[in-house]
């Protein structure tokens, strides 16, 4: 059933009664040709674009709990594609342009919103920062302008332009950047994978990968145990255990990142901002909460919440950049594992055991990488030769030396 | 979370900045034979699900490094001890 407004006509007369399920719930199958483990974000659109893409047909996703129950319902939605390396910034445009055609192509609203993504600065060094960002994507053909402070004064003039330790003086602003409901971005890939035959197995954790000859050739599972010939892992949070299972040792941290929604506003910020000298970004939802979050808690977890301490922290900081905040309410916070790599870069990449991929270490950044991510794990797996706006992703460039390190930061997970 | 250090004794974790896992043994050899072990030493993390020793400075209190044993699972903290006692009682076990 292809979503039109016809059957929205024909579902309203009958009361929204008689719509039929999005995807299907089957039992697992003993054999599949691909069996993709994590039915996130990632997972489900690597199922879709396998599936779509690169014609497979008998491909498993796996879920161990419900399906979009990790990061990809965790998230605070935002995409943009204003990365600064030569490594990052076109898999990002990718995943851009993939977002611009996303709910024609799986046929489902996502809601996408480019209203626009604006870094503010506040000193002159920072401003020559974003001046050199802003130029290395515009090499690459992405959209970018450096504004300065009348400029970002007309958009926002509630802002506190004169705060003592951040004035703000300009920004670059990615006017093609936004938001997307990211449970719709779930739905919309799991319907369209299912529609494509893919079959989606949730409430089925994997707790073994069987390996023959330095070969995948099945997986254990709380359903059973299933046959493949090819294995991708797509477990944001928990990719060091699962790697673990096939005898890999990651260069990852498992940290928690906590996000913030308010009480709904009335239209109050159009776009979305963020504050990067004092760790904090914000924007605000259709129903009108202001979404915002800050920095990472900065010590390993695997608590999916986080302490008051980061919480003020936040808070603060939003404060500091729009006093108005100060009467606004909180209404939700919560937290959610980032696979923390060790260059702040994820990894698309194929491993040492044969037929088993790995897609991991997204950071923060997964939710807008979504599309691309999910685009080139399915080309690695189809072709099992990377794509090429994902071939520095590997897993051997930290041995290598050909570190992706964006913030030039180094080995040092908590600080990406 | 509460963390006690044993010069300060009990504080709250604002006071105090993490830097990872302690388990990673830094290689004596400089040598080139050596780059795999700090190939691992640098990079690769064993990221536990459950206990955990980690590095944590009290840099809002007595500035000293400790090892604080938590867990990352629920953010229990079970003990802290100061990271020159970490280190010795490591090196006496290799």
């Amino acid at each position: 059933l292809k979503y039109s407004v016809f059957s929205l006509l024909k579902n309203a007369f009958s009361g929204h009664q008689n719509w039929a399920p999005a995807w299907r719930d089957p039992a697992p199958k003993p054999e599949y040709d691909v069996i993709i483990v994590g039915g996130g974000g990632h997972g489900l659109s690597t199922a879709y674009y396998l599936a779509k893409e690169f014609g497979l047909k008998n491909i498993a996703v796996l879920e161990k709990g419900w399906l979009g129950s990790g990061n990809i319902g965790r998230n605070t939605t935002i995409i943009r594609s204003n990365y600064m390396l030569p490594g990052n910034n076109p898999f990002y445009e990718l995943s851009m342009k993939l977002w611009e055609g996303l709910e024609q192509d799986f046929n489902f609203n996502a809601m996408v919103s480019q209203r626009g993504v604006l870094n503010l600065c506040h000193t002159d060094a920072q401003r020559d920062a974003f001046a050199r960002r802003g130029n290395a994507m515009r090499i690459d053909g992405v959209d970018a302008e450096l504004l300065d402070a009348h400029s970002v004064r007309e958009m926002y003039p509630f802002f506190d332009f004169e705060n003592p330790r951040f004035p703000i003086k300009g920004g670059l602003l990615q006017r093609r950047g936004g938001t997307v409901r990211h449970d719709a971005v779930a739905w919309g890939y799991a319907r369209g994978a299912d529609l494509r035959g893919v079959e989606i197995i949730q409430h089925c954790e994997v707790t073994g990968i069987d390996i023959v000859g330095g070969k995948v050739v099945g997986v254990q599972t709380t359903r059973g145990p299933i046959k493949c010939k090819k294995l991708g892992l797509a477990t944001a949070g928990n990719s060091s255990e699962t790697a673990a299972m096939a005898g890999l040792r990651l260069p990852l941290e498992s940290h928690v990142l906590q996000a913030f929604v308010s009480e709904g506003l009335k239209p109050f910020i159009d776009g979305v901002v963020t504050f990067g000298a004092g760790h904090f970004y914000v924007s605000q939802s259709d129903k009108g909460g202001l979404v915002f979050g800050g920095d990472i808690d900065g010590y390993n977890s695997f608590a999916r919440r986080g302490n008051l301490p980061m919480v003020e922290h936040v808070v603060e900081a939003g404060v500091a950049m729009i006093p108005s905040l100060a009467r606004v309410r909180v209404l939700r916070s919560w937290g959610g594992i980032m696979d923390m790599s060790m260059d702040g870069s994820p990894i698309i990449d194929k491993t040492s055991v044969n037929g088993l991929y790995l897609n991991t270490g997204w950071c923060y950044g997964g939710f807008k990488a979504t599309p691309a991510s999910g685009f080139c794990f399915a080309h690695l797996i189809a072709k099992d030769t990377p794509k090429d706006v994902a071939a520095h992703y590997r897993l051997d460039r930290f041995e290598r030396g050909y570190m992706i390190d964006e913030k030039g930061q180094g080995a040092t997970p908590n600080l990406h | 979370m509460l963390i006690t250090c044993p010069h300060c004794g009990t504080r709250p974790v604002e006071e105090f900045t993490f830097n990872g896992d302690a388990a990673p043994t830094r290689p004596r050899s400089i040598d080139a034979a050596s780059m795999p072990q700090w190939f691992e030493y640098t990079y690769i993390r064993s990221n536990p699900k459950g206990w955990m020793d980690e590095y944590a400075h009290h840099s809002g209190g007595c500035r000293q490094w400790l090892v604080v044993t938590r867990n990352t699972e629920t953010h229990e903290v079970k003990g802290t001890v100061a990271a020159r006692d970490y280190a010795k009682k490591k090196a006496k076990a290799r």
